[in-house]
């Protein structure tokens, strides 16, 4: 294992952090003021995904098309929310789980028809389409550096409109405590509603940064909402801060341990089975750092604030 | 007199700034009715968690018959013998009267959480449950669900599960809330009738039944106990008359 | 879903009722029980395989409703439990130990080990977070599945041998199959309604819907829950068993988080809490989705909005509209 290696596994873990964050943080959002499961939000990372596929060959042009995808991976948001999520708010979480659950099966199988099964992909734009050379000459993708500068700008707003706005006030209220912001005379349907407008464009826009280096294929949501549920589990819900520590931890755990696993495993045995055991060690690792976490702080490692 | 069942020792409780327990010590002695009376807010339902074990004080000791029990969970203290009710009344809606009151049996059983043996038709479960029942007279709506009891019965339900637990020590937290005067009365009589039998710590509102029932009254104020003795002493108390039962009028 | 009402009938049921209750799962059973005799009467072959898969897949909602319906626990990694156990069998088939008395205890005690150890976790949690950290540790299990490259790995295990029981072929049949799995549900159906109707069934109910009331009256409410989720995941671990000796293969698609979900919605489809609605659910699910992947190759655009209208239309599920017909109304 060189320093040149590490230092670019632990850039694509931290990309691959940043990811999961612009996803995890429109759900620890609206499971805090909502106290609403949506599983459908995987689905609208994978929507960004598509929408940019289409957009950008429609347009030619990928900022063009990432900001066309923004918007229309809004509206499609927003139309869900009317049809459907709305109507579940009061609901049980059993129901809610249930509903997103068919929408879905229903999403999932949509895009196959419209796009079709086979992954697609989105070319890197000619402006980031460079390397960026770090030490010894070892070359890293400029998109790469692009992905994870525009989630950190995002993280930052993100921390900027929660932190410090009369909105970001409310949401923090509204996530400890519902009933009494509801009191104090704000339109908590408005507030919902904004909460999740804003968590469908984070998905969408991290669906969309992911396109060009990911394939973008069916049921590519799925396995992200189940880790950003894992980020959101271990950051504490509802806390923003807590999603962005737990993201970058979650990405530089998986990706450094499915690349060292290997090599850490062979100085305990032989070179067969320490690639058996790596294999399943390394998928499962974050689930187990998950488990350990909730077992010495079920409340996550920075819930927000005033929860109980 | 003999050594009291419940005591509280320099109990403290904070949520952020507020000092919801200010260093509250008080005791009740076997068979004794103690009152905890006290404005609205004062802190008398989160007292009444802590010693229930629902809350954790931030310091001091709860100690139930010699044992401090300030760091048990709420079921341990239930089977030691230390038996609640609620402001707000709780029972188990969808179950019958009859299987509410069953649960508080089934809790000091030999075999508590017995897998196989059916419990709707259990005598060992039924049959003290039914006794609790009707020591508080409810034992003709026996087989109704506990949710469409009327307000005052489920009250009385309420004080038969604690009953059914056989408890030493009984911590009624305003039992006559919301209880129309008939009912009430009723009420009144019963928590009389256990007197002698069990400690009890009362959190009332009712003035009238406070001082007809209490042996001991103590206020708390702001979290603070400011007189605490026989009822005749603290109804006279110039700083309770003036921080508390002036108000009243 | 809201399963309240579902246990409040069961609870105060004057004795016509009890009679009702009775009644549908013995129908059920009853009808189950001839499904073969159907066959050789002239419905298809296939029809019977289908049964099959459908009360393999009862055995597991069953399951699920008692930690579910029962428990009020939404746990979304509950085809865990079925992958673990169709996976166990799997690898004990390959190793040539294919008898199932030696398979069944084992299969038993891994699950029993998996959901205390994971329980104890995920019980320290509730609502959202309970829901999330179920279905985390599911889909760990499904990786760990997918990393298992002795036994296919990826692509699954292909089982070239059924079990035996007690040394009798009684596998290789379709009918003695259909029949070992009919006697398995039924077995699994009364072992758990004997639970529910017992003390720590009780108190299980009890902790649903009050879990307050039920700690300061005396008793460990996350310890109960624990037990119920143990048993509940060895329960799905038969299913498992059944459900590799009836495909003759295993795979970490049994195990994958969208099996979870479909779990659940068999248990709501019937009617959460009642145990036999568990049952209905998983049969007529089965039905569904055969008719329809019959019909399209993208059924799931079909399905997937009936689960969301069904969600947001009905109540009670199929038990509480057999309930509303046969009963004029509920509580």
């Amino acid at each position: 294992m060189t320093t040149g290696l590490l230092l670019v596994q632990i850039l694509n873990g931290l990309q691959f952090g940043i990811l999961l964050f612009l996803v995890a943080a429109g759900l620890t959002l609206v499971f805090g003021v909502m106290d609403f499961i949506n599983l459908a939000h995987g689905v609208q990372y994978m929507l960004g995904a598509y929408l940019a596929v289409t957009f950008v060959a429609l347009t030619g042009s990928f900022v063009l098309g990432l900001i066309l995808a923004l918007a229309a991976a809004l509206a499609f948001g927003l139309a869900l929310e009317f049809l459907v999520f709305r109507h579940l708010y009061e609901r049980d979480h059993l129901d809610q789980v249930l509903a997103t659950f068919g929408l879905i099966l229903l999403l999932n199988q949509g895009v196959k028809i419209i796009w079709g099964a086979a992954p697609l992909s989105v070319p890197v734009p000619e402006f980031l389409s460079g390397n960026v050379a770090l030490i010894d000459g070892i070359l890293y993708p400029t998109y790469r550096f692009a992905l994870i500068g525009a989630g950190l700008a995002v993280g930052l707003l993100l921390w900027f409109v929660v932190d410090r706005t009369r909105t970001g006030m409310l949401l923090r209220a509204g996530a400890s405590n519902a009933p009494m912001v509801s009191a104090l005379g704000v339109d908590i349907r408005k507030l919902f509603m904004i909460v999740f407008a804003f968590g469908t464009m984070l998905a969408g826009f991290a669906g969309a940064m992911a396109a060009p280096i990911l394939s973008v294929e069916p049921g590519m949501g799925d396995t992200v909402l189940i880790l950003a549920f894992v980020v959101i589990v271990i950051g504490g819900i509802g806390s923003i801060r807590g999603a962005f520590v737990a993201a970058l931890i979650v990405g530089l755990v998986d990706t450094l341990g499915r690349s060292f696993m290997n090599d850490l495993l062979r100085l305990f045995m032989s070179a067969p089975s320490a690639r058996a055991t790596g294999a399943a060690l390394s998928s499962m690792l974050i689930y187990l750092l998950m488990a350990v976490v909730l077992f010495l702080r079920p409340e996550g490692l920075l819930p927000s604030r005033g929860r109980t | 007199m003999s050594e009291p069942v419940l005591i509280l020792e320099a109990v403290r409780k904070s949520f952020g700034a507020l000092k919801v327990t200010d260093d509250v010590s008080l005791s009740v002695a076997p068979g004794e009715l103690h009152a905890l009376i006290g404005p609205n807010g004062a802190g008398k339902t989160t007292l009444v968690h802590q010693i229930s074990g629902m809350l954790k004080p931030d310091s001091g000791a709860i100690r139930f018959r010699g044992e401090d029990i300030s760091a048990l969970t709420p079921e341990k203290r239930a089977r030691r013998g230390l038996a609640r009710t609620f402001q707000i009344t709780s029972t188990i809606a969808s179950l019958s009267v009859l299987e509410n009151v069953a649960l508080g049996v089934q809790a000091r059983a030999a075999h508590p959480l017995s897998l196989f043996r059916n419990a709707a038709r259990d005598a060992a479960l039924n049959r003290p449950a039914l006794a609790a029942l009707e020591a508080v007279g409810l034992a003709d709506r026996a087989e109704v669900p506990a949710g469409r009891l009327s307000h005052g019965e489920k009250r009385a339900l309420e004080l038969a599960m604690a009953l059914a637990l056989e408890p030493t020590a009984i911590l009624l937290d305003e039992p006559l809330a919301g209880v129309g005067r008939e009912e009430g009365e009723r009420l009144i009589e019963l928590l009389s009738s256990l007197k002698g039998r069990y400690a009890m710590l009362l959190v009332e509102h009712d003035m009238a039944a406070v001082f007809a029932l209490a042996d001991k009254v103590s206020v708390l104020v702001y979290g603070r106990v400011i007189a605490s003795g026989e009822p005749a002493a603290v109804r006279a108390d110039a700083a309770v008359r003036e921080a508390y039962l002036g108000e009243e009028g | 879903m809201s399963t309240a009402p579902a246990l409040a009938e069961t609870a105060a049921a004057p004795a016509p009722r009890r009679h009702i209750r009775l009644l549908l799962p013995i129908l059920l059973f009853g009808l189950l029980a001839l499904a073969p005799l159907a066959v050789s009467l002239g419905m298809p072959a296939g029809w019977l395989a289908l049964l099959t898969r459908a009360m393999i897949f009862a055995i597991a909602a069953l399951s699920l409703d008692l930690i579910l319906g029962v428990g009020g626990l939404v746990s979304f990694g509950h085809a865990a439990f079925l992958g673990i156990g169709a996976y166990v069998t799997g690898i004990m088939i390959t190793e040539g130990r294919a008898e199932a008395l030696l398979i069944l205890p084992v299969v038993l005690g891994i699950c029993a080990l998996f959901a205390a150890v994971t329980g104890a976790i995920c019980l320290r949690t509730r609502g959202v977070t309970f829901i999330m950290i179920t279905l985390a540790f599911g889909q760990m299990v499904y990786f760990l599945a997918q990393a298992l490259s002795a036994y296919g790995g990826d692509d699954g295990l292909t089982l070239y041998e059924k079990s035996t029981v007690a040394g009798l072929d009684l596998f290789s049949t379709r009918t003695g199959f259909f029949y070992c799995v009919l006697a398995a549900l039924a077995g699994c159906y009364v072992l758990v309604r004997i639970l529910v109707a017992s003390r720590f069934g009780r108190i299980l109910r009890a902790a649903r819907e009050n879990p307050v009331r039920v700690s300061v009256t005396g008793f460990d409410v996350t310890r109960i829950r624990l037990i119920a989720y143990v048993i509940s995941g060895m329960v799905a671990g038969i299913a498992g068993f059944f459900l590799a000796n009836h495909t003759d293969f295993v795979s970490p698609a049994f195990m994958s988080w969208q099996r979870s979900g479909e779990l659940i919605f068999m248990t709501v489809l019937g009617g959460v809490g009642s145990l036999h609605g568990a049952i209905i659910g998983a049969i007529a699910y089965l039905i569904a989705e055969d008719a329809l992947s019959h019909l399209t190759e993208h059924w799931r655009v079909i399905f997937g909005p009936m689960i969301v209208l069904f969600v947001l239309f009905t109540r009670g599920g199929i038990v509480g509209m057999i309930r509303k017909l046969g009963g004029g109304g509920g509580a």
